[in-house]
């Protein structure tokens, strides 16, 4: 505030800071961004850097009598894996809405949780599920398949053996 | 009772002093009665006197105010529910230490301990019973007195901060439902924790869509910060069990302090402005309102806030706290615990089976009062449950800050329109939600009509948002028509309701396998 003092100063204007209240005010909002600082690095913590979580990666061997356009669900994986005349190719069984196990049936998928319904090629037929289930990467390694369920691919991609 | 101690004998005037073992033993004797006189100062509540220091000396009961309103004591004042609500607070507090003794909050041996607590642990089913129906009995009160508050227009001035306490309460109440709900480890924890932690994900709905995902995500962030994992897992029930026994009840414990004060420092419970007229004269049997001259700290005591000046004259027509404000509370206390009691003995909490992370439950339900949410989000992840529950608190929120009008409070369905609008909201709401939903489960909604539509627009544009658009219209032509923000607010809460309890009838009862309509339980299809 530059008013001349005792002159244009309106009485509700307010007063100038003077010395005395800025090294006060300074001192208050050090002491805050401390506290700030340190909630912040206290929020640091929950936030775990390694996740406990097992590998996304897992060997394969198909049955001989798996049938195109019949799924293979591997135990305690939840991928469909499919082998047809164009080749070996896995899709996510997780529901894109909210992460239930859809299930794989003659026209595709459906989800039990939200009722979503997915085709045989992964793309939202019906529901709320916002994007279609990923295709998994698949990788021939010694006479079984490896599945990766953390690397998706583009839909229609197909290895042959 | 100090009536019933002898005074002791004044010793003659030239005896000589008694001899210290007389005076210990003497002593000795009196302590019981010093006990109880130190611990319990004042005396029984007899007087005015001693019934304000029994509660103002006493640091449990001295957020009342020592006197009471009559009209606060009217059962249609208040129903009792926020007393109600506290009392099974308390019946979880005692139950929930209780089962802590037995729980071990890992995978698999939380399922085993919680079978222990149900089939091998002395009163333990009863115990969890007793818990799990109080946590649910919880759930309900909150919801009835806040809708009690609404309706006798209490969130009004000086009463509008109180009112968002009373929301953050709220969704305290619903967080500590919710994170109970995982530790028993079976089927219906494992998949409605898998199912809450994805809609804290559900902004991916968004940034996906606008493919921004791998730069801006703060629905992964609240997912990973809830989980501690990219699975539900050991790490996501540790994390559960640390907010449902100590982060969320000790913020309960601190907001409801700062609810009960401000009840008492903003005058205790609404009451309308005539309300001394419209009591009476007290009926018999009700304690005089002043059996003597005030005592000096009575005066300090009683001070709240209050329209009418009370100059050369007590507070009128309230009445001691004690007895009149204590009894009524014990009384809510012991019909809470009663009903609590009754639905243990004859309501087993259920235990499914163990949880399996590969076969969701069909169809997977949360518990009754997120099914509502569970309907909406079968319409869409991000609007239903994040969209619609932050529009609906933002709104609940404004609502004291908006409505500053002055008719009607301290009386039901107070202001413009009245019951009758009420009577009218109620219609309204439960019809548009019926409509809208009866539409969805007959026609399908945009997916099956145009498959390839983008996923914005589906967010945007669901049965969920058309409701909340629907309500949100007929408020406004309210506000309009009776020219009046209470009239606009009493719809709305109103149509809320309704929609809340057809979604979560819907959701309860009305939806099978794969989310499916079916009338009844019995059409569902055989695997």
């Amino acid at each position: 505030m530059t008013t001349v003092p005792g002159e244009q100063r309106s009485r509700l204007d307010p007063q100038p800071v003077s010395r005395r209240d800025v090294l006060g005010l300074v001192s208050l909002w050090s002491m805050l961004s401390a506290f700030a600082f340190a909630l912040g690095g206290m929020l640091r913590l929950p936030k775990a850097a390694v996740l406990q979580s097992p590998s996304k990666k897992f060997r394969v061997s198909l049955p001989e009598t798996l049938k195109p356009g019949e799924a293979f669900v591997p135990a305690g994986r939840s991928v469909a894996i499919y082998r047809d005349d164009g080749g070996v190719y896995a899709i996510s069984t997780v529901c894109t809405h909210l992460g239930c196990i859809v299930k794989p049936v003659e026209t595709g998928f459906q989800c039990p949780c939200h009722g979503s319904r997915f085709a045989a090629d992964g793309q939202v037929v019906q529901g709320p599920a916002p994007r279609a289930l990923p295709w998994l990467e698949v990788k021939q390694a010694g006479g079984v398949w490896v599945v990766d369920e953390e690397k998706a691919v583009d839909a229609g991609t197909k290895v042959n053996a | 009772m100090k009536a019933a101690v002898q005074p002791r004998p004044e010793p003659a005037p030239d005896a000589p002093p008694p001899s210290g073992l007389a005076v210990f033993w003497a002593n000795l004797k009196d302590v019981p009665h010093r006990l109880r006189e130190t611990a319990f100062r004042g005396g029984a509540p007899k007087t005015d006197r001693t019934r304000s220091s029994f509660i103002f000396g006493n640091v449990f009961l001295h957020l009342h105010s020592v006197r009471t309103h009559r009209w606060t004591l009217k059962w249609s004042a208040t129903a009792g529910l926020g007393i109600a609500t506290t009392a099974a607070f308390f019946i979880t507090l005692v139950t929930g230490v209780l089962l802590m003794f037995y729980y071990k909050p890992y995978p698999e041996a939380a399922y085993d301990s919680i079978k222990d607590i149900h089939f091998v642990v002395p009163t333990g089913r009863f115990m969890r019973n007793l818990h799990r129906w109080a946590g649910n009995i919880m759930v309900v009160t909150a919801l009835l007195h806040m809708a009690r508050v609404f309706y006798t227009a209490g969130y009004r001035k000086p009463r509008e901060f109180n009112w968002l306490v009373g929301m953050g309460l709220l969704v305290l109440t619903l967080a500590l439902a919710f994170t109970g709900y995982l530790l028993p480890w079976d089927q219906l924890a494992y998949w409605a924790i898998t199912i809450g932690a994805n809609i804290a994900q559900s902004p991916r709905e968004i940034t996906d869509a606008l493919q921004i995902t791998e730069k801006f995500d703060p629905g992964g962030m609240q997912r990973l910060l809830l989980l501690g994992s990219d699975t539900v897992g050991a790490e996501a029930l540790i994390r559960f069990y640390l907010l449902h026994v100590m982060i969320l009840p000790l913020a309960l414990a601190m907001l409801m302090g700062v609810h009960f004060w401000r009840v008492r420092k903003d005058g205790g419970i609404t009451r309308p402005a005539d309300a001394d007229q419209r009591l009476g004269p007290p009926p018999r049997g009700t304690l005089p309102v002043f059996t003597q001259r005030p005592a000096k700290t009575y005066d300090i005591a009683a001070i709240v806030r209050g329209r009418t000046p009370a100059v050369n004259n007590g507070p009128e027509n309230t009445v001691p706290s004690m007895p009149h404000l204590f009894y009524a509370e014990l009384g809510v206390l012991m019909i809470t615990t009663l009903i609590c009691l009754i639905f243990a003995i004859v309501s087993d909490a259920p235990l499914k089976e163990l949880a399996n992370p590969m076969v969701p439950e069909n169809p997977a339900k949360a518990p009754w009062y997120f099914l509502g949410l569970q309907e909406l989000v079968a319409f869409s992840a991000f609007m239903g449950g994040i969209g619609i529950p932050t529009i609906v608190l933002m709104g609940l929120g404004l609502i004291p800050y908006l409505d500053r009008e002055e008719a009607g409070t301290g009386d039901w369905f107070g202001g413009p329109g009245g019951p009758l609008l009420a009577w009218r909201s109620f219609l309204f709401g439960f019809g548009a939600a019926v409509l809208v939903e009866a539409f969805v489960i007959r026609f399908g909604w945009l997916r099956n009509w145009f498959p390839q539509i983008h996923q914005l627009i589906i967010t945007a544009v669901n049965p969920g948002t058309v409701i909340t658009l629907i309500y949100a219209l007929y408020s406004i032509w309210l506000v309009r028509r009776y020219n009046s923000t209470r009239a606009g607010a009493l719809g709305l809460f109103t149509c809320f309701l309704c929609g809340f309890v057809v979604l979560t009838v819907v959701g309860t009862y009305f939806r099978g396998p794969n989310w499916d309509f079916y009338w009844f339980p019995s059409d569902w299809p055989k695997h």
